[in-house]
């Protein structure tokens, strides 16, 4: 491999930005394709599929066996509600390898004990949102209920591109949501993103049955493709 | 999506800077059980030191060997580590899984 390609290949996983490295394993040959550039890419259906599904394999293209190697940033998963089911959904969502952080200003709610091996951030999402990055190889759930501290929380994720984003409540919580949320200036577009009442239709009851519905729903946006998306919603 | 290898092609860029020849091995291919999955990385430098992995620790050792002769010939080797293999049974991967580990030069 080429210097600058693996300086260049560090500096888009430094960003948070997916990249596919191409390598003829019979001469060696490389080139690294940019998330951006995969469109207009001779491969790109091929390249789009192995990034979608996060994995890296060889492919066979005019007689050239080409191993494509996928480097993808770590997903993150925002849990805004120290809640019950926050408590069940953490090292369920640790498990599938995703980096978690709780956030919920009541101190009551986001207590080590609670939640032991989960960085916990007690404040406001004002302040805890910023720093941590949220970008869209993030998945966002607003679990507390509480308008005060879910509203702010998901008008910052409508802002930061998440590949999902979730929130408890019923239908008519969340009409009530969707209410509050336009006179705070969100669009119809934003709002519509906002997977609610949330999580996959499972019959889920227990705290730790919604965690698996909301974590089978992040797991189908995160993989399928747009259409059959649709279909499991 | 999964990523947990970010500090390790680091390490083989500053090895580079800082003057070492590097190799890069990478699992291209895995047949049966296989402790590491393909695109998984071990970098390794002139010294011999090494960070990553491309097996449960089974193979390192013979990956390692070999990444030394590619850092000083440049010339790119693909590595195959399985039961069928004779040698196998020597290096060992005790999965009973087969691997082909494709070992490149830096710089």
């Amino acid at each position: 491999m080429q210097l600058s390609t693996l300086a260049e290949l560090n500096a888009e996983r430094a960003a948070r930005r997916p990249a596919v490295l191409v390598t003829d394993v019979a001469s060696g040959e490389q080139r690294l394709v940019k998330a951006a550039a995969i469109a207009r890419d001779p491969l790109s259906d091929e390249l789009a599929k192995h990034l979608r599904m996060g994995k890296s394999g060889m492919v066979e293209v005019n007689g050239k066996r080409l191993f494509l190697n996928v480097y993808a940033p770590t997903a993150k998963l925002v849990i805004v509600g120290a809640v019950h089911i926050s408590q069940a959904l953490a090292p369920i969502a640790k498990s599938l390898g995703y980096d978690v952080t709780v956030v919920d200003p009541r101190t009551a709610f986001a207590s080590p004990e609670r939640f032991p091996d989960v960085p916990l951030i007690a404040e406001w999402p004002d302040v805890a949102l910023p720093p941590l990055n949220v970008d869209h190889y993030t998945a966002f759930v607003a679990l507390t209920h509480d308008p005060k501290i879910d509203d702010p929380a998901l008008l910052h994720a409508f802002s930061r591109d998440c590949f999902y984003i979730g929130a408890l409540g019923s239908r008519k919580t969340h009409a009530k949501r969707h209410d509050r949320l336009r006179a705070q200036g969100a669009s119809d577009a934003d709002i519509a993103r906002i997977h609610a009442p949330i999580g996959l239709a499972i019959g889920a009851v227990s705290p730790s049955e919604i965690a698996v519905s909301i974590m089978a729903e992040i797991t189908a946006t995160l993989r399928l493709p747009a259409k059959e998306k649709e279909q499991a919603a | 999506m999964l990523n947990r290898d970010e500090d390790i092609l680091k390490a083989a860029e500053d090895w580079h800077k800082g003057g070492h020849g590097v190799a890069l091995a990478t699992v291209v291919e895995t047949w049966g059980s296989a402790p590491r999955p393909v695109g998984s990385n071990l970098v390794i430098n002139d010294e011999g030191t090494f960070l990553g992995s491309v097996s449960g620790g089974c193979v390192e050792g013979a990956v390692v060997t070999e990444a030394l002769d590619v850092i000083s010939s440049g010339q790119p080797k693909m590595l195959e580590f399985g039961v069928a293999d004779e040698t196998a049974w020597n290096v060992g991967l005790s999965c009973g899984g087969t691997i082909r580990v494709f070992v490149e030069k830096v710089g």
